[in-house]
């Protein structure tokens, strides 16, 4: 069920991020392509509605760069995901059957674990995290400006503003329970009771860290559903005031 | 109510040995060990079986029911079908003794590795002062009943033989994150554990949290831990770099 649900997504993202189209209609932009670092993020986000839009977008790259912006983005999620514990344990399970469940001989002649290159860069998820929580930053404030409606006018509520909110919700709820954030915020003291402040927020991350799994799954199958969601409007599928 | 219940137990020793099936009656509310030994005082007398308490604390009579490891004494035989037999086989990552009993003086070598708490200077002699949350964090590890289920499950060294001598297994690898938690410890373990007891070859699977009779969550709350503080010491450029900086201020 993990490698069928992991594989689904891997699928999907893929070829969204490859569209290169459909991943903005106002105020909604898709989080594979927040932010758009590309100067040409408004010539290949198309609207039904208004033709060519300009995206909001930090010019980083130029008109030179000419494949899907959301390449940039998506390194960064995918390193924070891809390193992260629970999904280390989901895939090393699912796909490389090591073991493939508990008790259940594995199929590899020798093991080496996380001692040698490339799984020894799994010890960088805290760099991804840091970069996560950037990211997060920058989806909460695609979810507020979501609150604005197509004219860019301040107290619109439409199912596109409660998909971005969830969207931030979920990312938020994920990241903050991730192990790497449970052991800087406090895990890494010898003395909880000289750091109380600490030893509090490390309280509320290990609450958190006890659903990781779940937030890993729902923020994972959310973002897609982002995605989508921005893609069917934005391509003029889903059209109307609920928008 | 009593029903007539069949035990298939590897019966062997180092040389070999096969599976013998065992009809004993049973009762609604035993466990899998109440039937071992019905078998062992009536039909095999020379059966051999290593166990205790009969109360989950001791860690004596680990085995693999049906495959999975698990205390012979927590298994309740109404949680498996009346009508199929119970599997019974010995720890399959220790050397085989005879029928369900196992070697498992590697964990006892591997006890013996881990360097002993070392006072610091601030308390160096008992008894010594600690606040309640700093007593509780460690305490969960000190519920371990040493049943070796983790070690045995553990598939670094279950399918790998060769890894033995370099990896010491999530048993210690909780003993260690105990120490190294422990406000008043004043040794560094953390390079020790990563290149010389195999904590990298964990890939976290947590095959021995979900096997652990305790509850202790090994993983989450001892060796990703423990993993995070290696990162600190081995793999984090700025961790090192504001360390340094604080030790030369």
């Amino acid at each position: 069920m993990s490698a069928v649900v992991l594989t689904a997504f891997v699928v999907y993202a893929t070829v969204a991020a490859f569209w290169n189209a459909d991943y903005y209609y106002r105020p909604y932009i898709s989080p594979f392509y927040s932010p758009c670092l590309v100067a040409g993020c408004h010539l290949s986000a198309e609207s039904y509605t208004s033709g060519r839009v300009n995206v909001p977008h930090l010019t980083v790259l130029g008109y030179w760069w000419v494949i899907s912006p959301a390449i940039l983005i998506l390194v960064f999620p995918l390193g924070f995901r891809l390193t992260c514990y629970y999904y280390r344990r989901t895939y090393y399970r699912a796909f490389w059957r090591s073991p493939p469940a508990c008790a259940v001989a594995e199929p590899h002649g020798s093991y080496s674990g996380e001692t040698r290159f490339p799984l020894i860069l799994q010890n960088v998820h805290r760099y991804f995290f840091y970069a996560g929580l950037v990211f997060n930053a920058i989806l909460t404030y695609d979810a507020v400006v979501a609150f604005r409606n197509h004219a860019g006018q301040w107290g619109h509520v439409g199912l596109g503003t409660f998909v971005l909110v969830v969207n931030a919700l979920l990312l938020w709820m994920y990241s903050l329970g991730c192990h790497s954030c449970r052991h800087i915020v406090g895990g890494r003291l010898k003395h909880f009771s000289r750091h109380p402040v600490r030893f509090r927020m490390w309280g509320l991350v290990s609450k958190l860290n006890a659903r990781h799994m779940q937030f890993a799954w729902a923020s994972l199958i959310w973002v897609a559903l982002t995605d989508l969601y921005v893609r069917l409007a934005a391509s003029g599928t889903i059209h109307g005031g609920w928008v | 109510m009593s029903y007539d219940l069949t035990l298939r137990i590897w019966r062997g020793d180092a040389s070999g040995g096969d599976f013998v099936d065992y009809t004993v009656p049973a009762e609604d509310g035993e466990v899998v060990l109440d039937a071992v030994h019905r078998v062992q005082a009536n039909l095999a007398g020379d059966m051999a079986v290593r166990w205790n308490c009969k109360a989950g604390k001791c860690g004596s009579c680990s085995a693999e029911v049906n495959g999975r490891p698990r205390l012979m004494c927590l298994a309740r035989l109404s949680t498996f079908p009346r009508d199929e037999a119970i599997v019974l086989t010995p720890l399959r990552t220790f050397p085989v003794v005879r029928d369900l009993v196992t070697d498992v003086s590697f964990n006892y070598r591997k006890a013996e590795l881990v360097p002993a708490f070392e006072p610091t200077a601030e308390q160096p002699v008992a008894p010594f002062r600690m606040a309640q949350v700093d007593v509780e964090r460690s305490q969960e590890f000190r519920k371990c009943i040493e049943c070796w289920i983790c070690q045995d499950v553990c598939h670094v060294i279950r399918d790998h033989e060769d890894n033995k001598p370099a990896f010491s297994g999530p048993r210690f690898f909780i003993r260690y994150a105990e120490l190294d938690m422990h406000p008043n410890d004043a040794r560094d373990r953390k390079r020790l554990v990563q290149e010389e007891r195999g904590l990298g070859m964990c890939n976290i699977t947590k095959c021995c949290t979900e096997v652990c009779p305790e509850g202790i969550k090994i993983t989450d709350n001892g060796i990703i831990p423990m993993k995070e503080r290696v990162v600190d010491v081995k793999y984090d450029p700025l961790v090192r770099f504001l360390s340094r900086r604080r030790r030369g201020a």
